[in-house]
């Protein structure tokens, strides 16, 4: 019996009878991070670490049992050794270890290799059977960093602002929201916020994070000098009526997916940021090798390439079935 | 190369025509004289040529990045163009010097001269210096592929701004022969003031369509008809001994048009005449179409002259003996047209049509097919030559379009930009033996949102794939509309059509109740 297996409802552990992300409702839940397709709806237990479990808690409501741990603190569950390491992602986000008799397992979860200054940076951990994710793993994905992106972003913002134009950037609440906010330059203007993302925020300014004011992007608030200004909502909301409180403004769409002429222009913003949440080309092998593992599993985005490729470099890789990935087509992939 | 890698994404990032103009204005503004020479020659179909074959450019990065061929097959798959492919595949630039448009062009032209093994290492070192999106521009100039997002009209309209020009001098300047190597920017737009007014047409009058019952209009005898020829609108104008075609969308045509020539010789001096250019021959009026790679190529070849000549059609005069005849009535021009212009090889005048009734005008419409044209033009007889599209005087009377269901049989994939999306389209009808059988391919008509759609649809539902090309399962109908259809021995339907576009998305539309091609045969006719 292998330590984990692929079942149609997730990566299941049978020696501990434990799901980790499940898809379909379980008894007992390991969550890598609070993004809505791996903490989903239904599980009777969830397990996560202490950063990531306000998010889930206010996501998931006061129903379900929600425990938590600290980085690297172990639980035994009959007989398997399970902890959770920083994975880079979102706040909170974790790798999941799982060791028996002497075998070790590491779930990757979604990852990046990046220190963002926001989510604990990724640390390697050593084991014999690697499932890692490979939303972008093709080479022509490689990221630029942080403080250049940041920096064109400010730069777009500022020239937005002298033409009097307000600057909407389309994130996810949960991660990109945050990333860009702590590193806007705070002199252009006013911040504002979509509702969604300042909920996440306030729940993660309780637990800690530090951000710049950034209040809900309300009709009152329009009224004091919004032109300039900068706000931050889902890409839900901005393809929205909630958009047509705006009067003269310029979308921003920040995603791995920018790197391409191609998905730029697709994309129905005026401005694409190359900025993601995973680990490109070269964040995913460095990943891979610093694990040390003897066989991988790819999940996620392009795994029969990674694989492919994982196996030409010497290391025993496999793709993992379509259910673990086609259930939302590649670019939905929450980053 | 920054600021050019700038303007390029800048002009990529927007499909608004001002916000490319001033995104072009303020690279003029910054960027060096001999950059914006090439930059100028790059928007009006001067680009550099090729210096390396795609395929060896595509050996060298594989090289230079150590990666398996499969992978880079799987790349360009996701990217769907080779040059940007190359750039973001390549690893990340060492960093270096800096160097502008007009280094890196004579760069890759020095390269021409070297051995294979030299070139190779250049371009490496090269590529080493090079983020990924002038990498990608680099890529683009070595492999002579380099376009920019803009038409020639509004690099006009950019350079007018930035030079303080009238737009129509700095499109006669930009007319002329030149190349980047032998002029520079201020000998080019500079010089020769007096000959670029020399060429100046007039604003163009335009017609509008007419929606309404003809019988609105009044009483038939103020009104002159004649047939709507299917050319491309044009002034023809001699002054102080040269000749000059500009089109509608005031792009200088002359070179294009050398059969031209001779009326320097028949037509008096100082004369502008308003008329269609229109391919002709054995009698009739060719479809325009023919007429395309005449446009496209930068010179007229014999064989083009031979397989697609074309007359003028004129219509009106507009200058005569060097003044303005604008304010006349037409009935006045067009007397003066009749006299001044006698039929000869290659200016044709446009017939009237003896027409005594709205009844008559209306059959005479219907029947515009058989002269190979698209209705009929209505001119009130007293009307000044007036400029723009302005309603009440001048109407184009247009016969309604043919129009035929269809189903979609195969897709395509767009390029470049759209490169992930299937954008263009075949669509077949049923034959004798109950086959389908292909007889037009557009992408016109379709939405966004639609095309997305049939993306989406395409992927899961295709039967074979040829290249960028899916066939798909015959499931969708959709109704297509054409302006005319012409015989083709080219194409295994036996027909081709004139401005194919799409109509509606047939929801309801069942596959076997698809238009037949006895259909399109009947409609030839």
């Amino acid at each position: 019996m292998a330590l984990l297996e692929f079942t149609d409802k997730g990566i299941y552990c049978p020696q501990a009878n434990v799901y980790i992300d499940p898809w379909k409702p379980v008894s007992r839940a390991l969550i890598t991070h609070g993004h809505a397709d791996h903490a989903r709806w239904g599980n009777k237990y969830y397990l996560c670490t202490h950063q990531a479990k306000p998010v889930i808690q206010y996501r998931l409501g006061n129903g379900p049992r929600i425990e938590s741990v600290a980085y690297g603190e172990e639980r035994t569950i009959n007989g398997v050794q399970i902890s959770f390491h920083p994975a880079g992602h979102i706040v909170g986000s974790a790798q999941i270890r799982l060791e028996y008799q002497g075998e070790v397992w590491v779930v990757s979860g979604d990852y990046k290799t990046e220190h963002d200054g926001i989510a604990t940076p990724f640390e390697p951990v050593k084991c014999n059977v690697f499932i890692t994710e490979s939303t972008f793993g093709l080479p022509v994905f490689r990221w630029k960093p942080q403080r250049e992106v940041m920096q064109e972003i400010n730069d777009w913002w500022r020239g937005n602002a002298k033409e009097g134009k307000t600057s909407i950037m389309m994130a996810y609440s949960l991660g990109k929201a945050q990333r860009i906010l702590k590193y806007l330059d705070t002199r252009i203007g006013k911040i504002f916020t979509h509702g969604a993302v300042e909920s996440v925020n306030k729940v993660l300014q309780s637990q800690g994070l530090k951000l710049p004011p950034a209040p809900k992007a309300t009709i009152d608030n329009l009224r004091n000098g919004m032109e300039s200004s900068f706000v931050i909502a889902p890409p839900s909301a901005v393809n929205s009526n909630w958009v047509h409180r705006f009067k003269e403004y310029s979308t921003g769409f920040a995603s791995g997916w920018m790197a391409m002429n191609g998905t730029r222009s697709r994309r129905s913003a005026d401005r694409g940021f190359m900025l993601s949440d995973h680990a490109d080309w070269d964040g995913l092998n460095e990943a891979v090798l610093a694990t040390g593992a003897e066989k991988v599993y790819v999940m996620h985005g392009y795994t029969s390439q990674f694989a492919k490729w994982l196996n030409e470099q010497g290391i025993w890789a496999a793709e993992m079935g379509s259910e673990y990935h086609g259930e939302q087509s590649e670019e939905t992939h929450t980053e | 190369m920054k600021n050019f890698a700038q303007l390029f994404a800048q002009l990529d990032q927007t499909a608004k025509a001002p916000e490319k103009v001033a995104a072009l204005v303020s690279y003029f503004e910054s960027a060096e004289a001999s950059d914006k020479l090439w930059t100028i020659a790059m928007l009006s179909r001067r680009p550099p040529g090729r210096v390396l074959t795609t395929a060896v450019l595509r050996k060298w990065a594989l090289e230079y990045a150590n990666l398996p061929n499969w992978l880079f097959e799987e790349s360009y798959k996701m990217v769907g163009d080779l040059a940007e492919t190359i750039a973001l595949i390549l690893p990340p630039a060492a960093g270096g010097e800096e160097h502008t448009l007009s280094y890196w062009i004579d760069f890759a032209r020095a390269l021409a001269e070297n051995e294979e093994s030299e070139k190779k290492h250049a371009v490496f070192k090269a590529w080493s210096y090079m983020p990924p999106d002038e990498r990608f521009l680099f890529n683009k100039l070595l492999t002579g592929g380099l376009r920019l997002g803009m038409s020639q009209k509004l690099m006009i309209m950019a350079l007018a701004q930035h030079t303080g020009l009238e737009e129509n001098l700095v499109a006669h300047r930009l007319i002329s022969e030149w190349s980047p190597d032998e002029s520079s920017f201020e000998e080019l737009l500079f010089q020769g003031e007096e000959e670029a007014a020399l060429s100046k047409p007039y604003p163009f009058f335009l017609a509008y369509p007419l929606e309404q019952d003809p019988q609105k209009l009044g009483e038939v005898h103020e009104w002159q008809f004649e047939r709507k020829w299917e050319g491309i609108r044009a002034q023809l104008i001699i002054r102080q001994g040269q000749l000059f075609v500009w089109s509608r969308a005031e792009e200088l045509l002359t070179d294009k048009f050398p059969e031209y020539h001779s009326l320097l010789e028949s037509l008096p001096n100082g004369i502008a005449l308003d008329g269609e250019i229109l391919p002709f021959k054995d009698g009739q009026p060719l479809p325009l179409n023919e007429l395309h790679t005449r446009l496209v190529r930068k010179s007229v070849t014999k064989k083009a002259l031979q397989e697609t000549p074309v007359i003028f059609k004129a219509y009106d005069v507009l200058e005569w003996q060097g003044s303005d005849l604008r304010t006349k009535p037409l009935t006045a021009r067009r007397e003066l047209l009749e006299q001044l212009a006698p039929a000869g090889e290659v200016l044709h005048v446009s017939e009237l049509l003896e027409i005594e009734s709205w009844e008559e005008a209306m059959q005479e419409r219907d029947k515009a097919r058989e002269y190979h044209c698209g209705g009929l033009m209505i001119k009130r007889k007293s009307s000044p030559y007036r400029s723009g599209r302005k309603q009440g005087d001048w109407w184009k009377y247009k016969v309604p379009p043919f129009t035929i269901d269809a189903v979609l049989l195969y897709a395509q994939r767009g390029d470049g930009r759209k490169a992930n999306l299937y954008t263009e389209f075949t669509f077949a009808v049923w034959d004798e033996e109950g086959q389908l059988v292909p007889f037009t391919k557009t992408g016109s008509g379709l939405t966004e949102s639609e095309l997305f759609e049939l993306t989406e649809w395409v992927r899961k539902n295709t039967v074979e794939r040829f290249g960028p090309v899916r066939s798909v399962k015959p499931e969708f109908v959709f109704e297509i509309e054409f302006d005319g259809i012409d015989r083709s021995t080219r194409h295994k339907s036996g027909v081709t059509l004139r401005a194919p576009r799409v109509v509606r998305w047939r929801r309801d539309g069942k596959v076997e109740e698809a238009g037949r091609l006895t259909g399109l045969r009947e409609m030839l006719k």
